[in-house]
């Protein structure tokens, strides 16, 4: 008998996402029960995981194609974080936009289940399920304000553009399981060997598809339009949560059914970080709206993130996870700043908008500073530390190259994030924005910039619990 | 575990800025806020003095050494003074309280976010000077752009977005190359402790690279020619206050570490590369000073003076003699008090007149006579005239440079009367000749507080000049000590 325990979480979110879909038929006027269950759920399966996964090194369940352990365990907690934190501070943006509704909260739910079973997949079957589970729900969340164009357009070009990275996915797997003769991870690992000269396209393929849902250049087309249009509690959202799965998928992938063809991808992922951070750090330069400034900066920030993994190192996972930790952190700071920027039920998002903001509210715009300095890596900010664990790593691997390149377009990156600190510090002041925003937002905001601010203090211990982590 | 006074030092600042960001700001001259900057600033300094009282000369290891765990089994916070670095950390507690006494009339707007921006530079700077470990190092090394930035963005001048971003990714771009290179030596090493780098010695065949990532972030910060262009327009662009601290303070940072990672941590490749650096200060000391003759604005002339001076203090380093590098750490030092006094005085009469153009000045000796006997002496101690801490410097810089090479000494000689031509030339035509400008027979003399800032920066110059030793006993024997090392370091290979 298989121990059901291990994937309790996953077991009781679905539970809860049909009870909850039940009951928002049945009563009417649902929508604030409905949020309030959602986040009770999410945080009851955060503590589940913690308590029944967190100790497993490493278990598999039916017939191998689960696998529980110390990445996946870690991973599934900072998605669920990541998913309460945004559910907790959408409601007023929702209400605004009169799109407060039961579908929302059972959307973000469905999807992060969807993430939890890629998570956990050592299968190639059970890894596309799951990733189809949460993009599905994805396309329905980025339409999700239907009334206005831009939100559906988003909506249709990231259908598009996922079902196609999807449809290459498959192939890929596809072709894995034609040279390996199996699904299971472990025993294509063991199957696989670099000899097979068509088994590079599915690699191939497979990194292709795993590039788009991760926004990597060059497989990052979809990635400013559907920011820029999606309601922006969704993209806040789509910069966090799904890049953690992905990214968790990345390294399973590549350390596990792939670890014997470290020179046929090495190559690949070094290019696809090279190219996402220059890509990233140059084109955000002339934007002038702040989503798609921060789609951009998100690109380049993956390219951080990949760097740490092209390394073919523990260390390089490791420091990769805590970038996109770190990340994650900077991210919901500077989206909590994003959606403060209200004035009468009408919210800003241009870049132009901040000018002067210093004058007229002092608090956000040093939370600003701060969360832009974070980003653009200056110490002793954590978006300093991630970047120096990542090239630490690198560095191990006298992957000088990578590193210096990574490094020189920091700098360039630096440029834009100073150009909003001198919009909001050099520039006139525009007229007041509201301040009475929800509590759960100005708490947010505050413990996530205390912690950028911090974390140099304490830095051991995001290392010892990623330390964890070994995956080789 | 004795009292952690050099944690102390480095934090009090930024308990100060706390609890000045706890208070309300008011419009115009916040006094609250200026005497909590100032009473913060001077115990710093106070106890900085009390560090230099029981601060042991004989010595040149590392003493007041604070060595604690900070990322596990990776990285230690570590800091410590000895001889060299002391020196630095006086001068920086001493220099950012006569800022703040200083913002008076410079600072308009928002003075109590501009005290906070000084508090937390000065705690950065502090740990620049202590940092005995080169993550720990790196880290306040960049962390006092925040600040800087901020300074020269907000309180700035006309252009101050401009010089700001200059500023900031020239010398952004500068580190980086050594974010790469002190990573790589904990590769290469398997720590980032300087002083046990000293005793393990890094392997020479990797020396030359690292020196030069080094040297790419020291040169930008230094700033040697050609990366020096920063330098005038973060100058004339910032407030008084600013100038005063990134001339004093922030340009000695580089030569800071030229002296305790380039020379300590790489002698070989410092011996190599002696002659591009003897190249590149000849080239600054001589090419800038005739650009500073050419300004016509008061605070840029000063600022290619600084180039020029800083010229000076790089070829004494890498002179490698002990006269050429104690020569470098007293022009270090005495460059620090000059040069900030001499931004003093230029913001003295630009708050009065909002010009710092030479031509709106002139007979100004007439209408204001104490300013231009104090202008008189910083003028001088810039030249090196005997008599003031500037003249040791130099002199001490040319005899080291005399006895390693010749020729470099003898072109390093004509940078001196460069530097009298420029600064004669300049006082010249601010203090003497006809007083045409008919405002300037409004102009007030300085007030109290100048005055007591300009004599406070005027005695040490002074003193310093007819009574070097204290300066050269602190740093006689970590010198004597540098050298040896690196010619046993040398001699072995």
């Amino acid at each position: 008998m298989e121990n059901l325990n291990l994937v309790l979480p996953e077991i009781f979110i679905s539970l809860s996402i049909m009870f909850l879909l039940v009951l928002g038929v049945f009563k009417k006027d649902s929508s604030k029960i409905t949020f309030i269950l959602s986040l009770f759920t999410i945080l009851i399966t955060a503590i589940i995981t913690i308590n029944e996964t967190f100790s497993v090194s490493r278990e598999t369940l039916f017939n191998e194609s689960v696998v529980i352990d110390s990445l996946s365990s870690l991973m599934k907690i900072i998605t669920l974080v990541g998913g309460f934190l945004v559910l907790v501070i959408s409601s007023s943006y929702l209400k605004t936009f009169k799109i407060y509704n039961i579908e929302y909260p059972i959307l973000i739910l469905s999807s992060i289940l969807g993430m939890m079973v890629m998570i956990s997949s050592n299968d190639l079957i059970v890894f596309y399920m799951g990733l189809e589970l949460q993009s599905l729900a994805l396309y329905v969340l980025a339409t999700y304000n239907r009334d206005q164009l831009k939100s559906s357009e988003a909506g249709l070009k990231y259908f598009v553009l996922s079902a196609l990275s999807s449809g290459l996915l498959l192939y890929g797997c596809s072709l894995v399981y034609g040279f390996s003769g199996s699904t299971n991870f472990d025993i294509i690992s063991n199957q696989l060997n670099s000899n097979e000269y068509f088994l590079t396209f599915g690699i191939v393929f497979i990194l292709v598809g795993l590039a788009f849902k991760i926004s990597a250049v060059p497989f990052h087309m979809w990635a400013p339009d559907v920011y820029e249009g999606s309601p922006t509690t969704v993209t806040l959202f789509f910069t966090m949560v799904p890049k953690i799965a992905a990214l968790t998928v990345f390294i399973r992938f590549l350390y596990v059914p792939f670890l014997n063809l470290i020179d046929q991808w090495q190559m690949i992922i070094v290019f696809l970080s090279i190219a996402s951070m220059i890509f990233g750090a140059v084109a955000a330069i002339g934007q002038t709206n702040i989503k798609r400034l921060i789609a951009y900066s998100s690109i380049s920030h993956i390219g951080y993130t990949l760097a740490g993994l092209a390394t073919a190192s523990n260390e390089g996972i490791q420091s990769s996870i805590i970038y996109i930790s770190i990340y994650v952190v900077m991210n919901l700071a500077l989206f909590c700043c994003l959606l403060m920027l209200r004035r009468k039920d009408q919210y800003y998002e241009d870049i132009s908008d901040l000018s002067g903001l210093s004058k007229n509210h002092p608090i956000l715009s040093l939370c600003l500073l701060v969360i832009l300095f974070s980003l653009a890596g200056i110490p002793p900010l954590a978006g300093f530390f991630a970047k120096f664990y990542v090239f630490i790593a690198v560095l191990e691997q006298s992957m000088y190259f990578l590193a210096i390149v990574g490094l020189l377009s920091t700098v360039v990156a630096a440029f834009y994030y100073l150009r909003i600190i001198k919009i909001i510090y050099f520039d006139k002041e525009k007229d007041k924005y509201d301040t009475d925003h929800s509590l759960w937002l100005k708490f947010s905001l505050t413990v996530s910039t205390i912690l950028i601010l911090l974390y140099f203090i304490f830095p051991s211990q995001l290392i010892e619990v990623v330390s964890r982590i070994n995956i080789i | 575990m004795n009292f952690p006074i050099l944690s102390s030092l480095i934090l009090l600042p930024i308990v100060g800025a706390l609890f000045l960001f706890f208070t309300k700001d008011k419009e115009g001259n916040n006094l609250t806020a200026k005497y909590v900057a100032l009473f913060t600033t001077v115990v710093n300094f106070l106890i900085s003095i009390y560090l230099w009282i029981s601060f042991d000369q004989s010595t040149s290891s590392f003493q007041f050494v604070e060595d604690r765990v900070w990322i596990e089994g990776f990285i230690n916070y570590k800091v410590g003074v000895d001889g060299i670095s002391i020196l630095f950390i006086i001068l920086s507690t001493f220099i950012t309280p006569i800022c703040i006494i200083s913002v008076n009339n410079s600072v308009k707007n928002r003075l109590r976010d501009f005290l906070i921006a000084i508090l937390i530079m000065e705690s950065f700077m502090i740990g620049v000077f202590c940092a005995l470990d080169l993550v720990v190092f790196y880290l306040f090394f960049e962390a006092g752009l925040i600040p800087m930035f901020l300074i020269i963005g907000i309180w700035g001048g006309a252009r101050r977005v401009y010089s700001a971003f200059k500023f900031f990714l020239y010398t952004l771009l500068g580190s980086v190359l050594m974010l790469v290179a002190i990573i790589s030596i904990y590769w290469i090493t398997g720590t980032t402790d300087v002083v046990q780098l000293y005793e393990i010695g890094i392997d020479v065949k990797y020396q030359n690279l690292l020196w030069l990532a080094f040297f790419s972030s020291f040169a930008v910060k230094t700033p040697m020619w050609p990366v020096h262009t920063w330098l005038p327009d973060a100058h004339v662009e910032a407030p008084t206050a600013g100038s005063v601290l990134l001339a004093a303070i922030l340009l000695k940072m580089a030569g800071y570490g030229f002296i305790r990672f380039s020379l300590g941590l790489f002698p070989i490749a410092s011996e190599v590369f002696t002659p591009l650096i003897y190249t590149l200060s000849v080239i600054a000391i001589i090419f800038t000073s005739l650009i500073a003759l050419m300004q016509e604005d008061m605070k840029k002339l000063i600022a290619y003076s600084s180039v020029a001076h800083m010229g000076f203090v790089t070829l004494g380093i890498f002179t490698l003699q002990q006269q050429g590098i104690e020569g470098s750490i007293i022009q270090m030092i005495s460059h620090g008090l000059v040069s900030a006094a001499l931004f003093l005085t230029v913001g003295v009469v630009y708050d009065r007149m909002h010009s710092r153009l030479i031509s709106t000045y002139g007979g100004l000796v007439s209408v204001i006579p104490k300013y231009s006997i104090l202008f008189m002496l910083f003028a001088l101690a810039s030249l090196g005239l005997p008599g003031t801490s500037g003249f040791i410097g130099e002199f001490l810089i040319l005899m080291g440079a005399f006895k390693d090479n010749f020729l470099v000494a003898v072109i390093a000689s004509i940078g001196v009367i460069l530097g009298a031509a420029y600064m004669l030339w300049l006082y010249k035509r601010v203090v003497f000749g006809k007083l045409i400008n008919e405002d300037l027979k409004k102009i007030l003399d300085l007030n109290r507080s100048e005055y007591f800032i300009l004599s406070c920066l005027a005695a040490p110059i002074l003193f310093f000049g007819f009574y070097p030793d204290p300066l050269i006993n602190t740093i006689e024997v970590s010198v004597t000590d540098l050298i040896n090392m690196h010619n046993s370091n040398i001699a072995s290979k």
